[in-house]
């Protein structure tokens, strides 16, 4: 795991699910926009997915347990996929908080997969 | 586990969750998807440290997930397997929370519920309250049999 593309994606995971619950609280459809937010935080997790399963060979091992880390990562990239089905199906405001909660969540993921990646024994 | 009654071709105005609701869903989806990913790790890894813990994460899991179907379906079955599943969820970290701050060497190991979900952000304390109002709000047609007789023709096509 690389710290800094780790905080970079926590920020932009932060920023859509932001975005999206404000654009939700304020009466819009799923968009472009708040989809694309999400399909962002979705790229960004499979390049982490990526990163995670390269790292080790470069003397960049995890100090958690790999068992819980990869459940978290699995978990977060199944979010934004399926609030974007959601809103795809339900076009209303209520489908444009749920990518809000996704993206929240996936924020909260990452960083408990920070936590176990660089912090001995949580 | 196709065995509902009702047609899953039911219109949008027929489920009982909708507007709002559908955010209270997601939350529940989240927290389903969170305890069982946890639940998993914890049996597959350290299941004989704590067995009575993580049995119970474990079920807290699995309720979480009919909790989450039971709030999407329609029905008067599933409003009362959404009633039972939620106050058994409210029930839970009510009793395991103060039993973790009370005896904390009963639970040595996190389980959902300890010191009141803290782990999850208080999400587990805070989320069977929502669900509670919202059915409480959104009874099955009050008075008289849950489905309406167009509801009956469309979820019991057999008969």
């Amino acid at each position: 795991m690389i710290e800094w593309y780790t905080w970079v994606q926590l920020g932009v995971a932060v920023a859509a699910g932001l975005l999206c619950l404000v654009l939700g609280l304020a009466g819009r459809k799923p968009s472009d926009l708040t989809i694309g937010a999400l399909a962002l935080v979705e790229l960004l997790l499979v390049a982490q997915l990526v990163v995670a399963l390269l790292a080790p060979a470069f003397g960049n091992a995890p100090s958690g347990s790999v068992l819980e880390f990869y459940t978290y990562l699995v978990s977060a990239l199944l979010l934004p996929p399926a609030a974007a089905l959601w809103a795809l199906l339900e076009r209303n405001r209520w489908s444009t908080v749920v990518l809000g909660v996704a993206a929240f969540s996936v924020g909260v993921m990452v960083y408990r997969m920070l936590q176990i990646w660089t912090v001995q024994g949580l | 586990m196709n065995s509902a009654p009702q047609s899953p071709a039911a219109p949008a105005a027929r489920r009982r969750m909708s507007g709002i609701g559908r955010v209270l869903v997601a939350v529940y989806g989240v927290l389903a998807l969170a305890a069982l990913g946890r639940s998993f790790v914890q049996i597959v890894q350290k299941f004989d440290e704590a067995p009575l813990a993580y049995a119970l994460s474990a079920l807290a899991a699995v309720v979480y997930v009919i909790a989450t179907i039971a709030l999407v379906r329609s029905g008067r079955g599933w409003y009362r397997v959404a009633w039972a599943t939620i106050v058994f969820e409210f029930t839970g970290v009510l009793v395991v929370g103060t039993l973790s701050v009370v005896l904390p060497g009963l639970f040595p190991h996190d389980t959902v519920w300890s010191w009141y979900g803290r782990g999850y952000l208080f999400i587990p304390l805070v989320l069977p309250v929502l669900g509670m109002w919202w059915l409480a709000k959104h009874r099955p047609a009050a008075g008289t049999p849950a489905e309406t007789p167009l509801a009956v023709a469309a979820e019991r096509p057999a008969s």
